[in-house]
């Protein structure tokens, strides 16, 4: 019974670690599966983390936040697409500079409109997510193992984890099965064909940039109102290039991408779980290796030591129209 | 590099009148956050210079901080010239510094000083030289992009070097991970102390030897770059890489020598750190240098020369920064980022926003060369 109750745990943190690592790597995916490299996942989730907690801790409203931080958020996406569709910019400095930029902008308004030292308000109430309880989740909770991990692991999350859990089927049906997912693909792959075929490919770069702040929105947003109460300092620490390499990982495909999140939340649930724990034959496992294990294992598939990705051919390179 | 589209400007203009309209709007938008956060942007822009070349003191302070930027500028810039875009500075730096300490911890109490400091530099470049070499073979032989190699290894350099530190390199009987001291053989004299030994009255600040270095480091790469074979080769590989394979040059072999350098000189940031200021091994020393070094080199222009102006630029920056954040109570530092951000947006990315007016402007102006 107690290996179910620590096995419910460590799934149930998973989760919830995975669900702003697959929001925003379903964002990475529509820019990068349209052609746009984009390294400014973690920027945006940031400025969305940051204007979700405020806009929440003035009105009170987790909603209104949620909105705030998308909006943010699909204006940061803009000026990505901005710089790297119509003016053809460097789409790895435009990321960076948008990392950094918010990086040193949310503290910076931070610290002035709240006097916390960058952190906002603690939020409580409605100004949070909290969990939504199934139907039936109180009801089949004494029922043993199915009816426990209906109740403790289905239900009982925040509204946030389920709009990822949606947003996965939903992006593998408008990726593959639409006729916008195939026009968004063969825009990464071959944009002259698509020119060709009468369709704007700066049109199409700019509704997956939209869609993947949308995305990157959600998940900033997650982090700060439903994950946690507030915002902190670098909240993100590094989610958005661990999406990037969820998204790799997963070969740039809706479910293999969840696995890959899945896998990376989970090594982080393990390895809290695993401090100072020895195990059998390998003793003790130092913390800062099983945090490396995501970034180790991306370069490992890049390299193609495990399996092979290959990323939609067009992407990273700005379309320049033949006149 | 992406390709830039066919400019119409004189060569001139190209180097300093398109990064300076640049600088201008990233200025004027670091402006508008100075008054979004109920501030004065012009008294703002004031305490800033002031705090930055107000006095022998914080000119001492800017000129230090421009050392780090001198070297990670450098090593963006020579990848650059490759077309390759090494992100990985952080994380380059971060094991130069692990280099750079342990020859200092090792050798520092057994070699004298003159033998001791280029033993430490040759350590600093080997290591960050590695860090830098295996993303920069899985791009030449095994095809993974170093964009993202790079930004993996800077995770994994922060996981490396916070185990060492925690684990192995901390001094017993201590709360913070911090390393043994360096012994006074393994340490950078600071200027204003040998200025005094030539009578000479200097204002004490962190400026070090480790400024004379990145000076040299800056002559030698355009020495480098532009008088060498390899220099040569790799400007030939990042200029249009099917010609080079024509003319016999292996980019793969470019690759790895250019990034190899890269590594090296970003390694360098540790001998200013460390043996210049903090004379031990600290966790996040690196604080981020290595990611200024990319707005430096954009800034640059990826020659010596204006990464060296640039390095100043953003050495003011920090040291005016860090003075105005004491002057305003409602300004922090992080205002400093955020005018990097900016920096890097409108000189990188939006660069061309501005490249055809100015264009215009120009064969307006000069009707003859039109």
């Amino acid at each position: 019974m107690d290996t179910l109750l620590v096995l419910v745990s460590i799934i149930d943190a998973t989760l919830r670690v995975a669900t702003p690592l697959v929001l925003a790597a379903l964002g990475g995916l529509y820019a990068e599966r349209s052609g746009v490299v984009d390294i400014g996942l973690e920027g945006k989730m940031l400025g969305a983390a940051f204007a979700a907690a405020a806009v929440a801790a003035v009105s009170g409203s987790a909603l209104l936040g949620l909105v705030a931080g998308v909006a943010v958020s699909v204006a940061l996406a803009l000026v990505h697409a901005y710089a790297s569709v119509t003016h053809n910019g460097n789409q790895v400095v435009s990321g960076m500079a948008i990392n950094i930029m918010v990086a040193g902008l949310a503290p910076t308004l931070g610290v002035a409109w709240f006097r916390q030292g960058g952190q906002t308000p603690q939020l409580a109430g409605d100004a949070r997510f909290t969990p939504i309880d199934l139907p039936f989740a109180r009801a089949l909770e004494s029922v043993p193992v199915v009816g426990q991990l209906y109740s403790e692991i289905i239900s009982g999350h925040n509204l946030i984890v389920y709009i990822a859990a949606a947003a996965v089927p939903f992006s593998a049906w408008l990726v593959f099965r639409t006729r916008f997912g195939l026009r968004l693909r063969a825009v990464g792959e071959n944009p002259h064909a698509v020119d060709t075929a009468g369709v704007s490919v700066a049109d199409m770069r700019y509704r997956a940039m939209v869609l993947c702040g949308v995305l990157c929105g959600i998940a900033g947003a997650y982090l700060s109102t439903a994950h946690s109460a507030a915002f902190v300092r670098d909240m993100t620490a590094g989610k958005g290039y661990l999406a990037l390499a969820a998204l790799i990982f997963g070969k740039w495909k809706p479910w293999p991408t969840l696995t890959a999140c899945l896998l990376f939340a989970f090594t982080d649930a393990v390895q809290v779980r695993l401090q100072g724990v020895p195990l059998p034959l390998v003793g003790v496992i130092p913390v800062q290796f099983i945090q490396a294990i995501p970034y180790i294992l991306t370069v490992l598939l890049l390299a193609g030591f495990v399996g092979k990705a290959a990323a939609p051919r067009a992407s990273g390179i700005p379309f320049v129209k033949d006149r | 590099m992406s390709a830039a589209p066919p400019s119409s400007l004189p060569r001139w203009a190209d180097v300093v009148v398109l990064p300076a309209a640049n600088l201008l709007a990233a200025f004027i938008l670091s402006g508008l956050v100075v008054v979004a956060i109920g501030e004065n942007p012009f008294q703002a822009m004031s305490i800033l210079v002031t705090g930055a070349f107000g006095n022998a003191e914080s000119i001492g302070y800017t000129l230090y901080y421009a050392t780090n930027f001198v070297f990670t500028g450098l090593a963006v810039a020579i990848a650059f010239h490759a077309g390759l875009f090494n992100i990985g500075g952080e994380g380059q730096a971060y094991i130069g510094g692990l280099g750079v300490g342990l020859a200092c911890l090792w050798l520092g109490g057994l070699l004298p000083a003159p033998i001791m400091v280029p033993v430490a530099i040759l350590a600093g470049a080997a290591f960050g030289a590695a860090w830098a070499t295996v993303p920069a073979y899985l791009q030449a032989y095994r095809g993974s992009h170093i964009v993202i190699t790079t930004i993996m290894f800077n995770f994994i350099a922060a996981s490396v070097m916070t185990y060492l530190m925690v684990n192995v390199l901390i001094k017993p009987g201590q709360q913070s991970p911090e390393s043994h001291e360096f012994a006074a053989a393994a340490t950078l004299p600071r200027l204003h102390e040998m200025a005094e030994s030539f009578g000479l009255e200097m204002a004490t600040s962190p400026l070090n030897l480790a400024f004379v270095w990145a000076l040299l480091c800056a002559g030698w790469y355009h020495l480098f770059l532009w008088r060498t074979r390899w220099g040569y080769e790799i400007r030939a590989v990042g200029a249009n890489e099917t010609a080079a394979i024509y003319a016999g040059i292996s980019p793969a072999r470019i690759t790895i020598l250019v990034m190899a350098i890269s590594g090296a000189l970003a390694g360098f940031v540790a001998l200013n750190e460390l043996m210049g200021v903090h004379y031990r091994i600290i966790l996040n020393f690196t604080g981020g240098y290595g990611f200024v070094g990319i707005a430096v080199a954009l800034i640059g222009r990826n020659r010596a020369l204006g990464i060296c102006l640039a390095s100043l630029l953003f050495g003011a920056l920090y040291q005016g920064g860090s003075e105005l954040s004491l002057d305003m109570p409602t300004v922090t530092r992080e205002l400093v980022v955020v005018i990097q951000g900016l920096v890097i947006l409108f000189c990188g990315a939006l660069e061309n926003v501005f490249r055809g007016r100015i264009a215009q402007l120009f064969r307006r102006l000069t009707p003859a060369a039109a």
